[in-house]
């Protein structure tokens, strides 16, 4: 692919991932994509709240994260396929996020067949040395070349 | 001999507590959801709402909405069996409710059919609860209850409870 193929695809995935009206929903913004890694924040919002006493961000806000996170991942893979939908998501929760910070996760599409693309995924807050979450993804292929 | 309370009386405490209980997470009302009792058992509901798409072409509601409605279901259904108890018993009432929630361990979401642009529901089933772990399993449905479209298993850090 060159080099030009591959800006295009990034944009597009990109475009097509803020096009996602609950991603807009959670103020998510993509920071890196490419080559199967993608890198998205989703800001700090007293509206997702999960614990009232701790201010903590509900673990399902965490989990649409990831999920979009791993799509994105999954469309920006070089044999990237035009769409993509979860089939399973497994999300282990290490520690609560610290209330008033942006989480950031980082997917990886590890591997991809012509029917199944395999995704891992972290999420961290401010403190990038101790994980808030990890998830792994199986996700299908659609119209793949 | 003490008369019974009155039915509707019992009713309303109970609707109370349990609107006490999803009042306090901001999250479940961001998402819309709002929950149904028939005695102990709750039935969760997720509106449609645009907000909740995730793929505008089909469409579908987004992944990461569903796998939230059905954690909110599962964590929702473990406090309410811890408020149901305390509430029977009379240790807690509205005015000084005790609500515990538990923390989620781990949660796996199993895609089976695209959500489509309609109301979901969801019940939760505890298949285990322990004094530290629960293990819980949810089943999510639209419009027919026996095509579910998602389908969860998760385990749960449950709170400590005194007495």
């Amino acid at each position: 692919m060159s080099d030009e193929q591959h800006a295009r695809q990034e944009l597009l995935a990109r475009k097509f991932i803020e096009a996602i009206p609950h991603a807009q929903e959670l103020g998510m913004v993509i920071t890196d994509i490419g080559a199967g890694r993608a890198v998205i924040d989703m800001p700090y919002d007293p509206r997702l709240i999960g614990d009232p006493e701790t201010g903590v961000i509900h673990g399902g806000a965490v989990s649409a994260l990831m999920d979009t996170c791993g799509g994105a991942a999954v469309m920006s893979h070089p044999s990237g396929p035009p769409a993509t939908a979860t089939l399973d998501l497994r999300i282990d929760y290490m520690r609560p996020a610290n209330p008033g910070e942006t989480i950031t996760a980082v997917a990886e599409c590890y591997h991809m067949t012509r029917s199944i693309a395999f995704v891992r995924a972290t999420a961290t807050d401010a403190d990038k040395d101790r994980p808030v979450a990890t998830a792994t993804g199986a996700f299908t292929v659609h119209g793949g070349k | 001999m003490a008369r019974p309370e009155p039915v509707q009386v019992i009713k309303q405490r109970r609707d109370a507590m349990l609107q006490t209980l999803v009042a306090r997470v901001p999250y479940i009302g961001f998402l819309g959801i709002s929950f149904e009792r028939h005695g102990d058992e709750l039935t969760a509901i997720l509106p449609y709402n645009a907000r909740n798409i995730g793929n505008p072409m089909i469409p579908a509601i987004h992944g990461g909405v569903t796998a939230a409605f059905l954690e909110v279901a599962a964590i929702i259904e473990l406090s309410w069996a811890m408020t149901w108890e305390d509430m029977e018993a009379g240790k807690i009432t509205e005015d000084s409710p005790r609500i515990l929630l538990p923390k989620t361990i781990d949660f796996t979401v199993d895609y089976l059919r695209s959500g489509l642009p309609r109301d979901g529901y969801a019940r939760a089933r505890v298949n285990r609860s322990g004094r530290r772990y629960a293990s819980v399993h949810v089943e999510a449905w639209q419009d027919n209850k026996s095509r579910m479209f998602a389908q969860a298993t998760g385990h749960f850090l449950m709170p400590q409870r005194d007495g």
